[in-house]
């Protein structure tokens, strides 16, 4: 083991690591929704069936992807923590786990707003919407679990078991447009064919995709940061650290 | 092997494991899994006949057809292989057009009649403006034509 970026698995370098990454992904974020926006509501044309409530998908899109994403980095963790038992895994799902139900929350929410008007129905039972609902339900279940044990070990643990099994749901979700029949309409995008869009709104939608992600890096570092000062507020180095400061 | 790849592969194995098992259960309920049936579904009797179900499918191209009362729509849904007759009485959502997809709930009435209580329009993956719905539509008849 000795590459050199194992050296960032102990809390004391990533702390200041993730000090210096923060801001550059935050501004990085800031500049690409902007920029995001502007194409999503000023440059990207009408659509020919739906018109302007189209452009609810500048951010439903990108933050059901972000959902999912999170969710696999999320159980990417909780098994490295669990084989290898590094601290800083479970930090990071720690970190990342309100992110990721905040992205849920907004893709579910979104959705409701546009398939109102336009599927004629808030919400439907098809396996899409109900998938996306359970990896809802999957983060405030893993936050509740956390919350709810004591010894931070433990809880470490339990939750990075619920976030393996619950990992099963995302391919559910991504593939439950192809796999059943579903009021929720298959992929514009993927890996097999060409996007079906057009190419100013698939710009406008990768640029919000991008920024969601900056976003989510920026946020989770943050949060990483504050749990390993109260993590590690024994040791000497963090002792140090808020000494210089004071 | 060293305890750590041991749970490495004990993590693997049960992520497998949990995987096959989803799979079993989705399979088993595939039935209940199901949004709507096609009309060659229902006409091939796979819709349940005595409780509510949706059926989805392409709204004929001038099959609606409105009731003097102004509420009451008639329309045909189709999977280009068969065709079901669907009677609704309310208001349509804005995607509802002929050509287009529909999901309709209800249930069969005698005659092979559906009796929908709710209408839902399904929306495809493609978006784009209309200019080049417009030169996509009229590329086609042109193809149309040639082919004639």
């Amino acid at each position: 083991m000795s590459i050199a970026w194992f050296k960032y698995s102990s809390p004391a370098t990533f702390y200041g690591l993730a000090g210096k990454l923060v801001p550059w992904f935050g501004w990085s974020a800031g500049i690409l929704t902007l920029i995001g926006l502007y194409i999503a509501f000023f440059l990207a044309p009408t659509d020919f069936q739906q018109g302007e409530a189209y452009r609810v998908i500048f951010i439903h899109v990108p933050a059901a992807w972000m959902s999912m994403f999170i969710y696999m980095v999320m159980a990417f963790w909780s098994a490295i923590g669990l084989a290898w038992n590094t601290r800083l895994s479970f930090m990071m799902s720690r970190a990342l786990a309100p992110t990721g139900a905040l992205f849920a929350f907004l893709s579910l929410w979104t959705g409701a707003f546009w398939g109102k008007p336009m599927w004629g129905a808030w919400w439907v039972w098809d396996a899409r919407l109900t998938s996306a609902l359970i990896l809802f339900f999957l983060y405030v279940g893993i936050m509740a679990l956390w919350a709810a044990i004591d010894d931070r070990r433990r809880g470490d643990k339990a939750g990075a078991l619920l976030i393996l099994v619950g990992a099963i749901n995302v391919p559910i979700i991504y593939f439950s447009v192809k796999w059943w029949n579903t009021l929720h309409q298959g992929a514009s995008i993927s890996m097999t064919k060409a996007p079906s869009m057009a190419s100013l709104m698939l710009w406008g939608m990768l640029v919000m995709a991008i920024a969601a992600w900056f976003y989510s890096i920026a946020v989770a570092l943050y949060r990483v940061r504050g749990i390993i000062l109260e993590r590690e507020r024994q040791t000497e180095w963090v002792k140090k650290l808020l000494e210089a400061r004071s | 092997m060293k305890s750590r790849h041991k749970k490495l592969l004990a993590i693997g194995l049960g992520v497998a494991g949990l995987g096959v098992i989803a799979a079993l259960v989705l399979n088993a309920f595939q039935d209940n899994l199901v949004f709507f049936f096609s009309p060659t579904q229902v006409i091939a009797g796979e819709a349940p006949k005595d409780r509510a179900f949706r059926i989805g499918g392409l709204v004929e191209a001038d099959s609606v057809k409105r009731d003097p009362d102004g509420l009451t729509v008639r329309f045909l849904v189709t999977d280009t292989a068969k065709t079901i007759p669907v009677t609704y009485k309310g208001i349509l959502p804005d995607l509802f057009k002929e050509g287009k997809g529909v999901v309709a709930e209800g249930k069969l009435g005698e005659g092979g009649m559906f009796m929908a209580t709710q209408v839902l329009a399904k929306h495809d993956e493609n978006y784009m403006p209309p200019e080049a719905a417009q030169a996509l539509e009229q590329a086609q008849k042109a193809q149309a034509t040639l082919s004639q």
